[in-house]
């Protein structure tokens, strides 16, 4: 069974990556590898936006080879941007191989708000499930409780679970 | 997540391209590209999109320039224009050349999402705009008015000749005939069919509300008048006004409406303001007018002035041929409402049907259906589940044995044929019984 692996650029908990693996193969049924990534970002900081590139970065990452994978999903710890919108938490290739997901815009702390640690973790595991969702070729869903629901803004996450509702989860068969 | 949307993405820039490109499938969206405004247009001439997203400044044509293009070629579509300028001058010039809205890149993917979901939004309303607009002629289609007999092919042909005149009419029928079924249909077929039709029932009011119902009322004009409320003919300016029992209002309302239809203006009650409506009047009663001008309880003049064209309703007695298809229809009508398999009715309960008087007419016909259909097995209505009394339906009938037939068949089928129950409610033994449907056919 080919694995799903996960790429972690920067440095992240070890026990918070074990959690985001366990999620996945909880939603997907396959094993997950936890890898290291090594990438020059400031290829693809923007100076005027302070921020980087997401399409760059996921075309960099689709790039690098890893034969055994079934899907890549890729963590970041910074500020994500596509060209046409101000930032993004994640992106990857509908019905493609590779995503990405950061946890920079997920944090409180960046609303005003006290760190929260485990909320933290828990929002990254609903970002990170939902852009492997798309991998698989899954689109928005309307459930509110649906992973794949679209969202926008932190408080739309916190609403939603980590969980595929049964009509996507239909649709992943 | 929306499905049947599709939208064209405009750009010169091909990481702007791609990034709507990505972002809209994941939303579910059929979506297409094009690098300018040429290709878009020709894309737009191949197929049909409901939202374009335009950029304002492209080599070539300009994102406005494009826009005018478009709604050219396609007068519902949706523009909406994206500049990296946040420049208001030509924000407004979208705006006034009739663009949805107008975003400043990078846009945040909240108002993004936003954006779209209300252009979503509108599409679909105005999508089920055209659909019920459809759907309101079609119910008053002259040619969806059931009737096949003479007397009502007659009125459906005047319907038709005199919808689109804008003359006054005056339906006249008895009650249950479908008077206001004509009326929506003269109106519906007329030029007026997009402007409101607006009912009054005169014989419900008394003279003085059916005053303030007609012409509105200002506030403080009388005890309990706390606001300004507009009156039925203002209501109807542009459209019509149907004036259901025209023969029961007042002398002195007769004479009001007369000023009313001449100058088509009036004054609200207690108001000193004249207001001007452009109205079209249909009237119905199932009284005799010519009678009342004559006996001096209506007004000549108004008589004539309502009197332009006449259209009578005749009673169903007179036209038992449309009573079949008429059953059909409301039977039809009655399962769907009821959420019904549909259902036939027994040759015997149709021609018990035929013979009936209907001094109801119609509407008392849609009643007994109805009941019928409430009251019955489900499967076929039957001679038991309707109401009609036998004293009528025996009424062709001279020879004692079609009488006696016409009565065991009437008890077989009020004990379900049982024969026991029929032999002991006829008085006779079963044999006999027996013998009798032999002898007179009758079968179940």
């Amino acid at each position: 069974m080919q694995n799903i692996i996960l790429i972690a650029y920067g440095h992240f908990e070890l026990n918070s990556l074990k959690e985001i693996a366990g999620a996945i193969t909880r939603e997907y049924s396959s094993p997950v590898v936890i890898k290291e990534g090594y990438m020059d970002m400031d290829r693809f900081f923007d100076a005027s936006r302070r921020q980087y590139d997401g399409n760059k970065i996921l075309k960099e990452v689709d790039f690098v080879h890893h034969f055994e994978a079934l899907k890549k999903i890729a963590l970041f710890k910074v500020d994500l941007y596509i060209p046409i919108l101000t930032y993004i938490f994640g992106q990857a290739y509908l019905n493609g191989k590779t995503g990405i997901a950061s946890l920079y815009r997920l944090k409180n702390e960046l609303y005003g708000m006290n760190s929260d640690e485990n909320l933290l973790v828990e929002r990254f595991i609903k970002e990170v499930i939902h852009e492997l969702g798309h991998t698989f070729g899954l689109k928005h869903c309307y459930n509110p409780s649906c992973v794949m629901r679209s969202s926008t803004y932190v408080e739309d996450i916190d609403q939603k679970s980590s969980f595929l509702c049964n009509r996507c989860k239909k649709l992943l068969i | 997540m929306a499905t049947n949307i599709s939208i064209l993405i405009v750009d010169d820039e091909e990481s702007v391209r791609d990034s709507l490109y990505n972002w809209f499938l994941e939303d579910g969206y059929k979506v297409e590209c094009a690098e300018n405004a040429k290709k878009a247009l020709s894309l737009l001439k191949k197929e049909k999109f409901n939202i374009i997203l335009a950029d304002i400044k492209m080599p070539g044509m300009d994102g406005l320039e494009m826009h005018r293009r478009i709604k050219a070629l396609d007068s519902d579509a949706i523009v909406i224009i994206m500049t990296a300028f946040a420049a208001v001058d030509t924000a407004v010039q979208a705006l006034k050349d009739g663009a949805f809205d107008y975003i400043t890149k990078p846009f945040d993917p909240d108002d993004l999402t936003h954006l779209i979901r209300n252009a979503a939004k509108q599409i679909s309303l105005s999508e089920e705009n055209t659909v019920l607009k459809n759907k309101v002629i079609s119910l008053e289609n002259i040619d969806d008015i059931i009737g096949v007999s003479n007397a009502m092919t007659k009125v459906l042909t005047e319907v038709k000749s005199v919808a689109q005149s804008g003359s006054s009419v005056i339906i006249t029928g008895e009650s249950g005939t479908g008077k206001e079924l004509i009326a929506r249909a003269l109106h519906s077929n007329s030029l007026r069919k997009y402007f409101p039709m607006v009912c009054v029932h005169c014989g419900a009011l008394t003279e003085s509300l059916l005053e303030s119902e007609l012409f509105g009322h200002e506030k403080g004009a009388f005890t309990g008048a706390m606001y300004n409320r507009k009156g039925k003919f203002e209501m109807a300016d542009g459209g019509t006004i149907f004036l259901d029992e025209i023969a029961t209002i007042s002398i002195k309302m007769q004479i009001e409406l007369l000023r009313v239809l001449e100058s088509k203006s009036f004054v609200r009650v207690g108001g000193n303001k004249e207001i001007k409506s452009d109205f079209r009047v249909i009237c119905a009663t199932n009284k005799d007018l010519n009678t009342m001008v004559k006996e001096g309880t209506f007004r000549e003049d108004l008589f004539y002035r309502l009197n332009v064209v006449n259209i009578h309703i005749p009673p169903l007695r007179e036209r038992s041929e449309d009573i079949p298809l008429l059953v059909s229809h409301f039977i039809k009508k009655y399962c769907t409402s009821m959420n019904r398999e549909p259902i036939d009715i027994d040759p015997a309960a149709l021609n018990r049907i035929k013979q009936f008087e209907f001094p109801g007419n119609v509407r008392e016909l849609e009643n007994m259906i109805e009941r019928a259909i409430v009251i019955g097995n489900g499967k076929q209505i039957k001679l038991k589940d309707l109401p009609i009394g036998q004293e009528k339906n025996n009424s062709t009938i001279e020879s004692l044995n079609d009488l006696e037939k016409n009565h065991i068949e009437r008890i077989l089928e009020k004990y379900s044929w049982n024969i026991s129950r029929t032999a002991k409610a006829l008085n006779i033994d079963r044999a006999t019984l027996y013998n009798k449907i032999k002898k007179y056919n009758i079968k179940h």
